[in-house]
């Protein structure tokens, strides 16, 4: 097994996807094509070697190799070739790379040849091995009617189904590229690239407009890179060349090939993938290897053209029947024939191109099937006269052979086409190319939110009416001959530039005069009658991809299936990662006639993003390892680090959770930090509270309607807590807020909800209250934050602070003062979060290092110790301070956490949320109140978010279930002062159940019983706080 | 994603910057005591909610951090225009 096999099981002998070519030079071209003959290039398919060219695709090169199965179907496990040549391709789906550099489910026929590629089939048989008996009847809506059954049954058949699922196989690592992301705006974004795009950039362009022009090829050109049409006397190629060349050298325009805009969102919003090194192989050689374009365009120019529609006929998905367009484009772009005998099915003029094309090169035509009784246009007199053998209102009904193409059923169609007018007959042939029409590739119109419209005339979906500052030109507009896709695009660029401000409408060039042969009228069938109805033929695919049949989407429709979004989701059709490019629109029209109506009114189902697959290394872009999401870290983070601290992250903080020393378990360190604190001196980093600094003449009087509590008389120089309600009465955020002059405080929030009270009191002073004299500034980053608690901290402080008076009388609880802390200016807070005698040094961001080291060198002498996020809810546990969001959830009042004492009623104002706490429903008597629990075994640690229910009264009887929840655990430790368990919770009437026993079930059936207690266990005078 | 004019910017800013603030002109009574709990129930909880023209609050957060009115068609998401807190929207 080769390079490309891996681990990966091997295909059957009977179905190998590389049988060996038989003449493997004989169906490259000797000349011709837009290959570089001089560069050959080895690669790799399935593990056998072989050889293609500069220029090449994937699938061109596997043509030219003489592989005719690429892959084995989804369902089915049924042989697939070759079926397209560009996005459209179902079939030839494989997988890149190996490894981490496996890249999965590329389309052949947009993979660019490059030296050392390695390919292998992306489907496998898998899902037929699962299904074993059941893969050749697995009709629509196969999984509902199958998996019906008992749960547990279900439960066996997800764990076979997820091993047999999916097409290709992910990579083995992380990917090794990297990836950008880019933002433009434009004036005119045009996507698609071939004529009806370059015109229309040239006519934006050439008014001074800011043009982007982005095609999913390696070249513009599009279509006319494989058709030898001529654009005035030269071929089409130069003039291509020399309006790529002017777009080029404008300053104004940005031409991005190999991007393919996949998304289409509000307001003119596309997103656009360019893939810069796919095509030098499988790892990009210089970074990114992809980019992510996101341009917002005044206007968009739809050039995206138009998909060839295959014709629906009993086993239509074997190797060698191919769009006519695809034939055309092989033979043309990249001189390689699919096959030596054609045998083209028709029903339109411009199909005859393939069969001219094939005849001049040098290969045999069998003959043509035109549905048409008598097609009159040109290219079909040219047919006649070079002597190709037509059969006039014939379809083709069945292809014969087992692994490729070795005949064709035909027979004549009645008049209304419905059904055949004759017994069939064979006619030998290898390729079987077919045309019923063209399906416009309305992908990124539907996206923007234009409704298809059918046109019963073009018999194709067109874009609807757009939502969006959108115009569409070219064969997605309906042009369907090289002049109209010309002009239309013109005319489309000027509009757009005018729209978007630019020149007046009319396109500042003249599209070369181009010879086009005379057409007559189409007649698509979308299905060709068989002998047998659809149910008994052999299989007439309408979704190659996904292994949807024409007999499916005649059951759902039986089965009262009568959207068409309904019978898409039953059926599968258009569910594959080609969104059904081919098939849609045959698949509708066989809905339509089953359902006996239009196709009109029948309509089409609604693309969404994204046109092709997208990478997620391009969404991701630099998103991603260390950068995903960004670590915000206090300036001692490093000191933390050193110190071997373990983390916990808060919001986007790091912050250390504890300070293990040796092998210290987590509860062993826990315990020492907090006797650290409650005994001697500990110290922890709170640089990550919130701080918002508001000033004003107003400042007051402003806090005052925001705060529940009266801030209008406090001190100069004084703290008080503070509880923000929202407007319904719930508490909102609590914190400390110090007034540092009259006309200025600091306000401290929690960790999390820094930037969410910002924004709370910008809301009401811009909205409500524009006439207050009041003004908000963020300084969470500016300050660096060490709070020294324990007995000892005035101690500790006082070595290295000497021009504030930290007696207790000078300074005295709730206060704050400014002075110098290690030599830097400092502001000193006393507060307690603790419980204990604490002071909140803080001083500038950039001193904070240095001060924390000189605080722990004064600390040294008193067994100072460091202490993390779970210490500090342990001693703020003990004390009953809540944290809210974790004790609060949304819906309590400060009555409900026995805060009332915060509640000012009376203000002259009122407050934000005071109203509501005379809301009836927030005055019941059964609200759930804050209180402690005691564990009877002091040992046991309730889990947080454990519920409670009343403890059963008989000890014997076996409690019934379920019993009414009566509250939960809000926060739970274990307390080494106290040498036992302690519990915050939320319980009904709480409050009045003081001394009761309750019972927390848990989830491992253990029950354990508490006693209900006051919501603080130490120090309830506060005494060691105001010492 | 929507493209927003901050009209205190003066420029068409993308979607990423803003962040919504629900339904614009939403007074706040003048002396809530005086309500009944219901009529301040639909001044808490009752919004218009339409399928249409729609008065909007947004916030312009990784911007220049003010409150703007947006008229915005909740169907077509089309912005027909964006105004200054304070400044009166042209009839709809």
């Amino acid at each position: 097994m080769g390079a490309g096999g891996g681990s990966l099981p091997r295909p059957s002998r009977s179905a190998h996807p590389t049988a060996p070519p038989a003449h493997p030079t004989t169906r490259r071209l000797p000349a011709g094509g837009r290959i570089d003959r001089s560069q050959p290039l080895r690669f790799t398919f399935n593990g056998r070697s072989m050889s293609g060219f500069v220029g090449d695709t994937l699938a061109s090169a596997l043509l030219a190799n003489g592989v005719d199965t690429v892959a084995q179907s989804f369902k089915h496990g049924r042989r697939r070739g070759i079926v397209g040549s560009g996005t459209e391709e179902p079939n030839a789906i494989v997988d890149l790379g190996d490894g981490a550099h496996r890249i999965p489910n590329q389309r052949a026929t947009q993979v660019e040849l490059h030296a050392g590629l390695v390919a292998t089939s992306g489907a496998r048989r898998r899902l037929k091995r699962f299904a074993g008996a059941f893969a050749g009847v697995m009709p629509a809506g196969f999984y509902y009617k199958f998996f019906m059954g008992p749960p547990w049954l279900w439960r066996r058949w997800e764990a076979l189904l997820r091993r047999a699922a999916g097409l290709g196989a992910v990579p083995t690592g992380a990917d090794p590229d990297t990836y950008d992301k880019l933002n433009h705006h434009c004036d005119v974004l045009v996507v698609g690239g071939g004529p009806a795009g370059i015109a229309a950039a040239l006519a934006a362009a050439r008014v001074d407009a800011r043009v982007a022009l982005v095609d999913e090829q390696n070249e513009f050109g599009g279509s006319l890179l494989g058709a030898p049409q001529a654009i005035g006397d030269a071929p089409a190629t130069q003039w291509v060349d020399a309006a790529i060349a002017e777009l080029s050298a404008c300053p104004n325009a940005v031409l991005l090939p190999r991007a393919t805009a996949f998304g289409y969102y509000d307001h003119n919003f596309v997103t656009v993938l360019e893939r810069r090194t796919d095509h030098l192989g499988a790892t990009s050689p210089c970074a990114p290897r992809q980019r992510l374009h996101r341009i917002r365009a005044k206007q968009v120019a739809l050039a995206t053209g138009a998909v060839e529609r295959p014709a629906t006929f009993a086993n239509n998905d074997l190797p060698g029947v191919m769009l006519a367009s695809a034939v055309a484009a092989y033979l043309n772009r990249y001189a390689v024939a699919a096959g030596t005998r054609l045998l083209l099915f028709t029903g339109n003029d411009n199909a005859y191109r393939t069969a001219l094309d094939w005849r001049r090169a040098g290969r045999c035509v069998v003959a043509v099937a035109d549905t048409r009784a008598s097609p009159a246009g040109a290219l079909v007199a040219q047919a006649e006269a070079a002597g190709i053998e037509i059969h006039k209102a014939h379809a083709v009904i069945e292809a014969i052979g087992r692994k490729r193409v070795a005949g064709a059923l035909i027979a004549p169609l009645s008049e209304d086409g419905q059904r055949l007018a004759a017994k069939p007959r064979r006619l030998d042939c290898d390729l079987i190319a077919c045309s019923d029409g063209w399906s416009p590739a309305i992908h990124l119109s539907s996206q923007a939110g234009a409704r298809p419209r059918w046109n019963e005339e073009g018999m194709m979906f067109l874009p609807g009416a757009p939502r969006q500052p959108t115009v569409c030109a070219g064969a997605v507009n309906g042009a369907m001959s090289l002049a109209a896709c010309l002009a239309d695009g013109a005319a489309a660029g000027a509009r757009a530039a005018h729209a978007a401000g630019f020149g007046d409408a009319r396109p500042r060039f003249a599209a070369p005069p181009v010879e086009e042969a005379e057409e007559d009228a189409a007649r698509p069938l979308f299905i060709a009658p068989h002998v047998q109805p659809s149910s008994r033929a052999p299989k007439q695919f309408v979704d190659f991809q996904l292994d949807v049949t024409a007999a499916d989407i005649e059951l759902a429709a039986r089965e009262g299936y009568r959207s068409v979004e309904h019978a898409k989701r039953y059926t599968a059709l258009g569910f594959g990662t080609d969104q059904g490019k081919l098939g849609n629109v045959n698949g509708v029209a066989i809905l339509a006639r089953a359902l006996g109506q239009g196709i009109a009114e029948t309509g089409v189902t609604v693309f969404r993003p994204a046109y092709t697959p997208v990478t997620f290394g391009a969404i991701a872009g630099r998103d991603a390892g260390e950068l995903f999401d960004a670590e915000r870290h206090t300036p001692m983070h490093a000191w933390h680090m050193a110190r071997g601290a373990a983390w916990e992250n808060v919001g986007r903080w790091k912050r250390p959770w504890h300070y293990p020393q040796a092998d210290e378990t987590m509860h062993e360190a826990v315990v020492r930090e907090c006797r650290s604190a409650r005994q001697d001196i500990a110290m922890l980093d709170a640089s990550t509270l919130g701080k918002i600094d508001v000033q004003g003449a107003d400042a007051a009087t402003f806090l005052d309607r925001i705060y529940a509590g009266s801030f209008q008389r406090l001190g100069v120089g004084r703290c008080r807590y503070g509880l923000m309600l929202r407007e319904d009465g719930t508490i909102f955020d609590d914190g400390v807020a110090a007034r540092l002059a009259d006309t200025r405080f600091l306000l401290h929030t929690t960790t999390g909800n820094a930037e969410a009270v910002l924004a709370w009191l910008e809301l009401w002073r811009q909205t409500e209250w524009p006439d207050l004299d009041v003004y908000f500034t963020s300084v969470t980053d500016h300050w660096a934050t060490a709070a020294l608690a324990g007995p000892k901290a005035r101690d500790v402080l006082r070595r290295v602070c000497d021009d504030i008076d930290l007696s207790r009388e000078a300074f005295p609880f709730m206060s704050v003062r400014s002075g110098h802390v290690a030599g830097r200016p400092a502001r000193v807070f006393r507060i307690s979060f603790s419980g204990e005698l604490c002071f909140e040094v803080n001083v500038a961001a950039h001193d904070g290092m240095d001060v924390w080291n000189a605080l722990m060198a004064a600390g040294e002498p008193f067994g100072i110790t460091p202490y993390g996020t779970e210490t500090m809810h342990v001693l703020r546990a003990e004390k009953g301070f809540i944290i809210v969001g974790q004790d609060t959830d949304g819906s309590m009042t400060p009555d409900d956490m026995g805060l009332g004492w915060a509640v000012r009623h009376g203000k002259p104002f009122g407050f934000i949320g005071d109203r509501s706490l005379a809301l009836a429903d927030h005055r019941r008597a059964d609200r759930l109140h804050f209180v402690g629990l005691a564990t009877t075994d002091a040992a046991a640690v309730l889990p947080e978010g454990a519920q409670i229910v009343a403890a059963s009264t008989r000890r014997a009887a076996k409690p019934t279930t379920p019993r009414a929840m009566q509250g939960h655990v809000t926060s739970s430790y274990f307390s080494p002062t106290l040498g036992r368990s302690i519990a915050l919770a939320m319980l009904t009437r709480g409050r009045e159940r003081l001394g009761e026993t309750i019972c927390c079930p848990l989830a491992d059936g253990r029950e354990v019983s508490a006693q209900v207690v006051r919501p603080i266990f130490f120090d309830a005078e506060g005494r060691r706080t105001h010492a | 994603m929507l493209e927003i004019h901050c009209p205190y910017c003066g420029e068409p800013r993308s979607e990423e910057e803003f962040s919504y603030a629900g339904e614009a002109h939403i007074r706040r009574p003048q002396d809530p005591a005086k309500l009944d709990d219901r009529a301040w129930g639909d001044y808490l909880h009752f919004r218009s909610n339409p399928r249409g023209a729609h008065r909007e609050l947004w916030f312009h957060a990784a911007g220049c951090r003010r409150y703007l009115n947006v008229l915005r068609d909740t169907a077509s998401y089309h912005i027909s225009q964006t105004h200054r807190v304070g400044e009166s929207p042209e009839d709809v």
